[in-house]
């Protein structure tokens, strides 16, 4: 598989990464060693091999639905860039 | 042997004697830490006022005769990726620079509990991505057994740190490697322990269905004393194992007599540095005449392990990185006018470059229509090294590996080629693949510099990993060698 530059813009704007013009070539070139090393994978059959997602043998792992309140608002807020009326602010969406 | 050179038990008996308070303690270090930090640069944050504070209270309890932890009053540090509650927590990157959580991880949690005197938060690779703490968005750590070299990554600090005596002991975070490879190269005992015994709530996330945090001590009985203050079951991680957690000290002893020891071949393939290779030989050959039964076994899938972890890492991390978009926390932009593009350019400017690579990687392989080919193909290969374990451990105990291929490497060597880079990993993504656990303990000296040797026991099996982790120590003197830092 060839990775273009086309490709990196694509994923780049997925990934949500504005990238320049030398990055764009630079992944370009990486991204294509790098997932020529990965087809070395096909070198595997699989058929017939369930995938592992997670080692544990764990489903799904339930509480109480007991309402709390762990964090601290102000403590929570102190970490935005920018925040009012106890809100996130963020610049102008419509 | 100075007093920033003990191991926390030894420690111990000297506060329990009295010979020795806490705070005088917890000044050696500082002392220590002033007078070799501008060569070694472990460090990204001090806590100091705290640590002094928490010294005091353990003192006033060892003066009341009070029962303490057995880490009470001995001053350790974490990777800057464990989240502390009103203490900066950077991942080493733009992006956190200012991060202030509101909460601690329950590992620091627990230390915190049983009397740990933090010193501060310790350099790594940026978001615990890379193997030589180049790629933090600070400054690089140095190997304190020779400044020229890396201290492996990505915990470099946290391995540095404990080396060099500027803490007792400290925690990382291993997500292919990233405890038992600077641990090796910086001549110390690093644990990866199985996925699932200790919590990971409040490690910030980078793989999280391979990271596991862990401790890296000066020998194996200390591995042991962290490994049971943070070990057990928390409701906080979905993924935290509901077992009970044995008393890993009664498993400190130096017998080996019939334990079966697997070799796996892989393991030995072309690119082991030959001098490595005849340390870890020489550490089999000593196993064997402790009565160990030793036989080469073949892991057959060990090859696909590297390509396997490098679609699923950074799948992994490329989710678990979304969150950083500039509005919670963490960098932004402040010239964007719109969203998206505020989004886009606090990411760019946010993250590093090793970073964006792995980000730009693992979107690819979750994108539509590469999905089956590359992430799902690395989840079936992922069964496939599992079953290798799993076969393996039907018949051995313990299997027995280099931790790294060569000793530590030059800075620079390897920063232009990312997969040269990768390559360094060859030995430990296995075990992060499979969840199983693995430690790496000193085992000689190749041209002056420290060399690992890695056990991998069954899940939950640390008890065993650390009989015979301290039986290997019980008869050698390689985990009682420190660096002369600053001197050639």
């Amino acid at each position: 598989m060839n990775i273009t530059k086309k490709d990196v813009e694509h994923v780049a704007l997925l990934a949500r990464l504005e990238l320049t013009e030398a990055e764009k070539e630079n992944y370009t070139k990486e991204l294509n060693a790098i997932l020529e090393f990965m087809d070395k994978l096909n070198a595997l059959d699989t058929t017939g091999v369930q995938p592992t997602a997670h080692v544990l043998n764990i489903h799904n792992v339930f509480r109480e639905d007991v309402a709390s309140n762990n964090l601290d608002r102000e403590a929570v807020l102190q970490n935005a860039p920018d925040q009012k009326d106890g809100q996130f602010r963020v610049p102008r969406i419509v | 042997m100075e007093l920033y050179e003990l191991t926390a038990h030894e420690l111990r008996e000297k506060l329990i004697k009295k010979e020795i308070s806490s705070v005088e303690l917890t000044n050696v270090f500082y002392s220590r830490i002033e007078a070799v930090e501008n060569h070694i640069k472990s460090y990204v944050t001090f806590t100091k006022e705290r640590a002094l504070k928490k010294a005091r209270q353990i003192d006033a309890m060892l003066a009341r005769g009070e029962q303490t932890h057995p880490l009470a009053g001995i001053p350790m540090a974490l990777k800057d990726n464990l989240c502390t509650q009103g203490v900066r927590t950077t991942c080493s990157s733009k992006m956190l620079e200012n991060y202030i959580p509101p909460y601690d991880a329950t590992v620091v949690e627990r230390l915190d509990a049983a009397g740990a005197v933090t010193l501060g938060k310790l350099n790594m690779d940026e978001f615990a991505m890379g193997s030589s703490t180049e790629n933090s968005r600070f400054f690089p750590t140095c190997n304190p057994w020779d400044l020229e070299r890396v201290p492996g990554g990505s915990s470099g600090g946290p391995s540095a740190a404990v080396a060099a005596g500027e803490a007792v002991y400290s925690l990382g975070s291993d997500t292919g490697g990233s405890i038992r490879q600077p641990a090796s190269l910086c001549g110390v005992v690093g644990l990866k322990p199985t996925y699932g015994l200790v919590s990971r709530y409040g490690l910030v996330a980078f793989a999280s269905s391979l990271d596991q945090i862990g401790p890296f001590t000066r020998d194996v009985t200390d591995c042991a004393l962290v490994l049971q203050a943070i070990a057990g079951h928390d409701p906080m991680d979905s993924t935290s194992a509901d077992l009970p957690v044995p008393n890993y000290q009664e498993a400190l002893i130096p017998d080996v007599k019939g334990l079966k020891i697997g070799v796996p071949k892989e393991y030995f393939a072309a690119g082991l540095d030959p001098e490595v290779e005849q340390l870890v030989k020489q550490a089999i050959k000593k196993y064997e005449e402790l009565g160990a039964i030793i036989e080469e076994t073949s892991m057959p899938h060990t090859e696909y392990a590297l390509p396997a972890y490098y679609v699923i890492a950074p799948a992994e991390c490329s989710s678990n990185l979304a969150r950083y978009d500039g509005v919670r926390y963490g960098y932004r932009d402040k010239d964007a006018e719109d969203i998206v593009s505020m989004f886009m350019k606090t990411r760019d400017e946010g993250f590093g470059p090793e970073v964006k690579r792995r980000i730009m990687l693992g979107t690819y392989a979750l994108s539509s229509g590469y999905y089956d080919a590359y992430y799902l193909k690395a989840l079936k290969v992922r069964t496939l090294i599992k079953q290798d374990f799993d076969r393996a451990f039907t018949k051995y105990d313990v299997l027995l590996t280099p931790t790294t291929t060569s000793v530590a490497f030059k800075f620079g060597e390897k920063t232009d080629d990312p997969l040269a880079m990768y390559q360094n990993d060859i030995c430990t993504v296995t075990i992060n693949l499979a969840g199983v656990p693995a430690i790496s303990i000193p085992c000689g000296f190749s041209r002056g510099l420290p060399v690992g040797l890695q056990l991998i026991a069954k899940p939950f099996g640390e008890t065993t990993l650390f009989r015979a982790a301290y039986a290997f120590e019980s008869v050698t003197d390689y985990h009682r060698q420190r660096p002369q830092v600053g001197v050639k």
